[in-house]
């Protein structure tokens, strides 16, 4: 936000530190039918500034994934293996108090649907102070006796929840701050979300199907505002969604996930250009463009499997029309690197 | 600096100074005062409750009459509009000749305070066990479940008459037959309402915020449950109002001399058909107040539902 200092953003293409890496992560869902691995052997790294997309369709781990990184994946579900990398902490061994201050402060995450996120018995600028009072962010100023009712630190509170409010576009956010969340539009509510989120500064925005849930005009308000807060504050975001034309527009990387597998991972620009993994192609395929009259639309043929009995080998391979025998084999495919760091896990790459 | 266009107060002052909280509550009761208006029947009933709760405070500035010593010359009196009656005892007096209006208002005093500490306890109780229960589920709950079950077997009435057997008379022992038995329907309620709202995305927001687990149940899920508890905590208050009277009925509550409006029914009914007013007078003042009390909560239900509110 204006007025505090922050990291500076860095370009993409300077190499630095990754803020964010996931080694080979495995969340597992026990049930009464089996082990479900939700996230199977995720791995990524992520540089702060970094705007990742991860793609798939429902009950493909995206959320689980995110969900797993704030360690708040639901009960019973559980990490099983792998590690989180947070500025080089590994966030799977810290201790929960430990981990409460990261969440809302380092990594903040927004939801699909704005109402039900938001508390109905706040206003909304109760609850964009709330995660600041939390986290103490904003410090009593010094005076003799300002801090006596504690109003010298509410006020200081107060005036950053107008600041946010109007930074992500919130108008007369004084008037606002008072109002309950459903005196609110959905796109205002989403602004109030990514309020909430942004209002600690964090290093890390998950953004879970942020605009799902609204309408096309206030969808692209709403990743305009995304876009905003990466180019000003350097916030790296990581972008959950199955609308591969929001990926394309908005992300630098892209993850392509399927029964909890990357199966492909890449820049936007190569993914969508020339995708390697059969599943990202039938993905592409499905795409109606809205420039040219296409003759056809490809679904892919069948159904996302049962997380609980996957085919052996490769969970796409009975819908892949280029699966080969080995592929039914029950064997781990490698991610293949190919070539400018593009990582495919697909027999038809294996060297 | 900035000012608003609703209160023309500049930011800073938007902030929670006393003098502006003073201001929002001030503005909160206002509001809650327009909307009573707008519900004559909650009105009526807010109105007769705080009376009754007025009378039980200045009972002894009230009355002239002692409400425990009896003149036996004035026994059976009728109230003073009947003939016979007199100005002095306007709603007549009992078989040991106690001003019957003395005796409800003093009344008044066992029947509200019954009414307000069993309900009080019973909510807190209800409230912090059930709200464990439902947000944590486990062990914790299947224990506390199956015991209320348990309770919830056994009729309030026929429970109440065996545990106040067993602990005997007395004002403390009928709150605590009242509130072993009372804080089942909280329990149930607010467990119920916390495993609705322990799925709602907001509680996965304010995790995601950082919050404490013990945070989030007191701060986030509570004020969602809170308006029903208190709809039901004056409902119930009614109910163990009645339960009160119906105990001293039976002679298991409230002992004499202590004037309870539920003996009072009970004494004057050996002289039901020569002087109705000893039994039935007492019957009355119970039914309004119960009534009073169950249309209030009503009305407050509606008026406080943010979630209903339209600014």
């Amino acid at each position: 936000m204006p007025g505090l200092d922050r990291v500076e953003y860095q370009p993409v293409d300077t190499p630095s530190p990754p803020l964010l890496e996931l080694k080979d992560l495995v969340t597992v869902f026990p049930t009464r039918r089996g082990l479900v691995r939700a996230v199977d052997g995720m791995s990524f790294a992520m540089r702060e500034g970094e705007k990742l997309g991860i793609v798939g369709e429902s009950g493909s781990g995206k959320t689980v994934t995110l969900l797993s990184i704030l360690r708040l994946v639901p009960h019973p579900g559980k990490i099983a293996r792998g590690e989180v990398l947070f500025q080089g902490q590994n966030l799977v061994h810290k201790a929960r108090a430990e981990m409460r201050k990261i969440r809302g402060k380092e990594i903040a995450m927004i939801f699909q649907d704005p109402l039900t996120t938001l508390n109905p018995v706040f206003t909304v600028g109760e609850q964009i102070r709330e995660s600041m009072r939390i986290h103490n962010i904003v410090s009593s100023p010094d005076g003799c006796f300002s801090g006596l009712f504690r109003r010298g630190k509410r006020s200081a509170e107060y005036e950053r929840v107008i600041r946010v409010m109007r930074d992500v576009g919130i108008p007369s956010p004084v008037t606002r701050a008072r109002n309950y969340p459903h005196q609110f539009s959905g796109g205002m509510q989403q602004r109030a979300i990514t309020a909430i989120a942004l209002s600690c500064e964090p290093h890390l925005l998950l953004a879970d199907e942020p605009t799902t849930a609204l309408d096309v005009t206030i969808q692209a308000q709403i990743m305009d505002l995304l876009n905003k807060i990466n180019r000003e504050h350097g916030t790296s975001i990581i972008l959950v969604t199955h609308n591969l034309g929001l990926v394309a527009e908005f992300c630098d990387t892209i993850i392509v996930m399927y029964a909890g597998w990357m199966m492909e991972k890449g820049t936007v620009d190569e993914v969508i250009e020339a995708p390697k993994h059969p599943y990202t192609q039938g993905l592409l395929r499905c795409l109606p463009h809205i420039s040219e009259k296409q003759e056809k639309i490809y679904p892919i043929p069948g159904l996302v499997p049962d997380l609980a009995q996957l085919p052996p080998g490769c969970p796409f391979s009975p819908r892949c029309d280029q699966a080969r025998p080995e592929c039914r084999e029950d064997r781990p495919i490698p991610l293949t690197e190919l070539d400018g760091g593009r990582l495919v896990r697909c027999h038809l790459y294996v060297r | 600096m900035e000012t608003s266009a609703y209160a023309k107060t500049p930011v800073d002052r938007l902030t929670y100074s006393w003098r502006v909280r003073l201001r929002l509550m001030r503005r909160n009761f206002a509001y809650f005062l327009t909307e009573l208006r707008r519900r004559p029947l909650a009105l009526v009933g807010g109105i007769v409750v705080l009376a009754y709760l007025l009378a039980a405070v200045l009972a002894p500035h009230l009355t002239d009459h002692d409400p425990t010593a009896g003149n036996l010359r004035q026994r059976l009196l009728p109230p003073a509009w009947e003939d016979g009656g007199e100005a002095a005892y306007p709603l007549g007096t009992d078989d040991q000749g106690r001003d019957i209006l003395t005796r409800i208002i003093f009344g008044a005093r066992i029947s509200l305070a019954v009414g307000l500490l069993s309900v009080g306890i019973s909510v807190a109780a209800g409230t912090a066990l059930g709200a464990l229960a439902g947000y944590w589920r486990g062990l914790l709950d299947d224990v506390l479940s199956r015991f209320a079950d348990l309770l919830l077997a056994f009729p309030f009435l026929i429970f109440a008459i065996g545990v106040m057997a067993f602990l005997g008379p007395g004002f403390l022992n009928l709150i605590a037959a009242l509130t072993f038995k009372g804080w089942v329907e909280f329990f149930r309620l607010v467990r119920g309402e916390m495993m609705a709202e322990k799925t709602k995305e907001y509680v996965e927001a304010a995790k995601v915020v950082g919050q404490s687990h013990p945070s989030i149940i007191v701060a986030e899920i509570l004020p969602n449950i809170i308006q029903s508890v208190f709809v039901l905590g004056t409902l119930r208050m009614g109910y163990m109002i009645i339960m009160e009277a119906s105990l001293s009925f039976l002679g298991l509550g409230i002992q004499p001399p202590t004037p309870v409006w539920g003996s009072m029914v009970a004494a004057g009914r050996d002289y039901l058909l020569t002087a109705w007013w000893a039994s039935t007078l007492p019957g009355i003042a119970i039914l309004i107040l119960v009534l009073s009390i169950n249309v209030f909560g009503e009305g407050l239900r509606d008026i406080l539902d943010p979630r209903l509110r339209i600014e």
